[in-house]
């Protein structure tokens, strides 16, 4: 089974929760960002009550959930923004 | 593009960034961090970024701005890091021939950067801190 290796990245209150900024991930072929997501929650019962994710950037553009993932892409799941 | 600092904003050289001899206005925002928060005082914010993402975002919206309000000039800065009360977050500012354009500019510019810029800030006060629109 061919296996896609992406770097997902945590920032502000997913990096406190996730304990790590940068992750490497070696994914199935096929994986989506979403699937991503419910393994983080999975792993963190913070997140239990975040279904979706709030917003999902695959490198360094907003993209939907449902999109594959490839070998080398950058994965950043967005938490409500804040700036100004 | 190096819409992002680590140091205070010296809004002063900012503005004159921006002003061209045929402006006869410009309008400067900042925003400004306060004391409170939906009820809770605040003493410091921490500002964090996608760095990356976040100066490409700002550049897409100063492309959108602009084209929105043809004849203004727009610079923004936004910083990131440990802020206090009283110390300004952002800065912006929109210059045009005629004062319309640059008011309208410069509220659409703040407005967009809030909305989609991945930019976050963590609160701190005397009843502990928190990540501004995180529902626990």
């Amino acid at each position: 089974m061919p296996r896609v290796k992406v770097r997902l990245l945590c920032f502000a209150v997913l990096r406190d929760i996730t304990g790590r900024a940068e992750t490497e991930l070696e994914l199935a072929d096929g994986t989506r960002a979403a699937d991503v997501w419910q393994s983080l929650r999975a792993q963190h019962r913070e997140l239990a009550a975040y279904e979706l994710p709030p917003m999902t950037a695959i490198n360094e553009s907003y993209a939907s959930p449902d999109q594959l993932l490839c070998d080398g892409d950058e994965l950043a799941f967005i938490p409500p923004v804040a700036g100004g | 593009m190096n819409f992002l600092t680590d140091a205070p904003i010296d809004a002063a050289a900012l503005v004159a960034r921006v002003m061209r001899p045929s402006d006869g206005a410009y309008v400067l925002f900042e925003g400004v961090v306060r004391n409170h928060h939906d009820g809770h005082a605040v003493e410091s914010i921490f500002y964090d970024a996608y760095r990356p993402m976040a100066e490409k975002e700002i550049a897409r919206i100063i492309d959108d701005v602009a084209r929105e309000f043809p004849g203004v000039a727009i610079a923004i800065v936004h910083r990131l890091g440990l802020l206090h009360v009283g110390d300004s977050s952002v800065a912006i500012v929109c210059s045009s021939p005629h004062r319309g354009e640059s008011f309208g500019a410069c509220r659409a510019m703040i407005d967009r950067v809030k909305q989609t810029v991945p930019i976050w800030k963590k609160e701190k006060g005397p009843d502990g801190e928190e990540w501004v629109g995180w529902q626990k």
